[in-house]
């Protein structure tokens, strides 16, 4: 047993000071020996809260046990029976609120540290793995995904593991989705994604970047082309700004185009063309884990001071606690209770300031969150060159203005039966934040989980059809 | 991987390129573009499609050298490829219902206009097309708009070759004559547009701008592309690249193509080590 049970062991990470002037990864993982301890601390629960926490029912009680054997492989067979990015899942799921969240050792101290173990398991198998042929075996059945993001890439897999032959139809040069272009590199680093998307290429996944459904191709031309079924997974691209006045100036980003910048073309390394300004003084208007990820770029780009600008309180954060702490800790300044109302530029129409009101939380609303209300005349000037707008994004339009009989909420979500993600059209499911609006990496691939069995089993009912006439 | 099929050099800077892209080619309609990245440090920069061959598969780019991606990409020779090449992207030109268009293209821009001349002509619209350039070394695509049009108009700044002046001041001239046009489709520097666009305004006639801001991804991801077209913010990688001319806030978008220019003559060019614009 661990030395003080009710405590977790800590993961090393990179010294704040240190960190906030490199783009390497900020957590460092747990060597074998603290794994080890920290598994031992799994009470081995015949309820298995902790699985119904997951959103892909991630066998978790197993994979610790096998982590307390020594046997890491089989740990990651373990994971990857439900989960194909566990690398991925291993560092940016919401564990506190999900897995952990139901963990018995929680109710008296610290939860079962898995999220950290899952990352262990996942590094452990990258290194030491032989990319052996997966000698798949096709079922003669061919499905399109759309999208190579978290939703796309766990439908495909689980659709490739069945036989199936899945293709899927990335728009940008590189898959992973928001793992590639949202996510920064010291969270995430990309070679971990890669490394999880070339495995499940490895087990029978055919990936065409470059190749946008709606304009390349369509769905109705998939149909076209043999696929019996396809899945939408394009996300939710696109970035909303808060109609305030001044957001057209030089130095104003959604930080969607900050961090595509950033991360997928990697503007700050010198040896990549993309550009990207330096500023000295930076804005972040948001809450969320993506706002945490820009304050937390434009800080690594040299920036004196970042701040991060928010009309509710600490306690309303939406961002997962430990980037808040993680920022924090670097030195990102929390303008909370403060509301922005106007961009003021110089001149030569770039950023000199943003126009804030104060703020103070009244009674509860529906959503269960404090309600901010301006305090009228609190007007006061926060001196930035630069203002990154993080207040979240929609599902991109762009399939659903080219496919017929595809309906959308008010919001632009594809509508779909929770139960199937079929969508309102025949063939056609949906899943990830292309239907619910931004979201997480694990509820999206939950839910290519969810369409890909319901594709299973609309193709197989299909070719039943077939057989009997 | 995209390989270039043909390369001419137009002029000292504009060059054309024809890239074998099969899928491209098929949907592409006037007024698309596409997005290149010439190899794994390269940026996404956008290019409107001068002209397709669904028969061969190819695409054709005509780009000016203006920084250190397109001078990489004017460097590549006939066989070499180039990384990524993605489209068709933008929603297409509406030309439906034009009985008579004035064309009017300004340097490298001739290359995005002359595909809505071919199209008009073939559709059997009557088309009357002007060119502007800075002087006659600069002059491309004469022959191919003559080929399209009814009638031909050419001005140059400093009075080299054609009519001396800008293309605002035979437009303005044609419109004196009594020249009645369904609509202006005007594509150049933004300032060209910005003029045309003022006078077709005193003379009420509709003026269509295709507008090239700083974008990344071209599929309404990142906004960096936002102009603002009659008060309203817009992405011009979705909702454009083309809008009405009336609408347009050239000033702001004059000002925000201008952001990364300074960091891009700074830029060292990875070709030749050199500074890229100095």
């Amino acid at each position: 047993m661990a030395k003080n049970a009710g405590v977790r062991v800590e993961m090393p990470v990179q010294d704040p000071l240190i960190r906030r002037t490199n783009f390497d990864e900020v957590a460092l993982g747990y060597s074998e020996e603290m794994a080890k301890e920290e598994a031992a601390r799994c009470l081995q629960c015949k309820t298995r809260p902790c699985v119904d926490g997951c959103p892909v029912n991630v066998q978790i009680p197993e994979f610790i046990a096998a982590i307390n054997d020594g046997e890491y492989q089989q740990a990651y067979e373990s994971i990857v029976e439900t989960n194909v990015l566990p690398a991925v899942c291993g560092r940016v799921c919401p564990q506190e609120s999900q897995c952990e969240a139901r963990c018995v050792r929680g109710r008296k101290g610290e939860a079962v540290a898995i999220g950290r173990l899952e990352r262990f398991v996942a590094d452990w198998h990258l290194e030491h793995s032989k990319s052996a042929a997966d000698g798949f075996q096709s079922n003669g059945h061919k499905v399109a995904v759309i999208g190579a993001g978290p939703a796309g890439l766990s439908c495909a897999g689980d659709l490739a593991s069945r036989g199936y032959e899945v293709t899927v139809f990335e728009a940008f040069h590189t898959s992973g989705g928001v793992l590639v272009y949202g996510i920064p590199e010291f969270r995430l680093p990309k070679h971990i994604v890669e490394a999880e998307v070339k495995a499940l290429q490895t087990a029978g996944v055919t990936i065409r970047t470059n190749c946008v459904v709606g304009r390349t191709i369509s769905v109705d031309e998939l149909f076209e082309q043999g696929y019996e079924a396809v899945f939408i997974g394009s996300g939710a691209g696109l970035p909303s700004f808060l109609g305030i006045e001044g957001e057209s100036l030089l130095g104003v980003y959604s930080a969607n185009e900050y961090l595509t910048r950033m991360n997928l073309m990697h503007a700050y390394d010198e040896a990549y063309d993309t550009p990207l300004r330096k500023h000295r003084r930076v804005a972040v208007i948001g809450g969320g884990n993506v706002a945490m990820d820009a304050a937390r770029c434009a800080l690594r780009m040299g920036a004196e001071e970042v701040s991060i600008v928010y009309r509710r309180s600490m306690v309303e954060l939406p961002a997962r606690v430990e980037e808040v702490h993680h920022a924090q800790e670097e030195g990102i300044v929390f303008n909370l209770l403060t509301n922005p109302i106007r961009i003021l530029g110089d001149e030569s129409n770039r950023v000199r300031a943003l126009e804030c009101l104060r703020m103070e939380l009244c009674e509860p609303d529906e959503s269960g969150r404090c309600r901010p209300a301006a305090v009228q005349g609190s007007n006061f000037e926060i001196e930035v060159d630069s203002v990154i707008i993080a207040i979240g994004t929609s599902p991109n339009p762009l399939i659903h203005r080219t496919t017929d009989n595809l309906d959308i909420n008010r919001w632009g979500g594809i509508i779909v039966d929770e139960q199937t993600m079929q969508t309102t059209r025949p063939g056609v499911f949906a899943g990830g934040d292309a239907v619910t609006g931004s979201a997480t990496v694990i509820l999206a691939m939950g839910a290519g989980k969810i369409a890909a069995q319901s594709i299973d089993d609309y193709i197989q009912s299909k070719a039943q059809e077939t057989q009997e006439a | 991987m995209f390989t270039i099929i043909r390369k001419k050099a137009l002029n000292n800077d504009v060059t054309l390129m024809e890239i074998e892209a099969p899928d491209i080619s098929r949907k592409a309609k006037p007024g698309q573009f596409i997005i290149y990245r010439i190899d794994e440090q390269g940026e996404r920069i956008p290019l409107t499609i001068a002209d397709t061959n669904p028969e061969t598969g190819t695409v054709t780019i005509i780009f000016q050298q203006v920084g250190a991606s397109t001078k990489m990409l004017a460097a590549l020779s006939e066989g070499d490829s180039i990384l990524d090449f993605v489209g068709p992207l933008g929603s297409p030109s509406h030309l439906e219902g034009i009985e008579r268009a004035c064309i009017i293209g300004g340097g490298v821009g001739c290359a995005i206009a002359y595909p809505q001349a071919k199209e008009l002509h073939r559709r059997g619209a009557a088309v009357d097309v002007i060119v502007g350039f800075r002087s006659k070394e600069l002059v491309i695509l004469e022959d191919e708009f003559r080929e399209v049009c009814d009638n031909f108009y050419i001005t140059t700044d400093d009075g080299s070759y054609g009519e001396k002046g800008f293309v605002t001041d035979r437009l303005k001239a044609l419109l004196d004559a009594g020249n009645v046009y369904d609509e202006v489709i005007a594509i150049g520097p933004v300032p060209m547009m910005k003029f045309v666009s003022k006078l077709t305004k005193e003379y009420d006639v509709k003026t269509t701008v295709s507008l090239n801001p700083i974008m990344i991804d071209g599929t309404g991801m990142c906004g960096g592309c936002r102009v603002t077209v009659g008060g309203e913010v817009k992405f011009a990688c979705v909702d454009g690249p083309e809008f009405d001319g009336h609408q347009v806030d050239f000033d702001e978008l004059m000002h925000r193509n201008s952001f990364y220019q300074e960091q891009e003559r700074g830029h060292a060019c990875r070709l030749t080590g050199g500074m890229a614009n100095g």
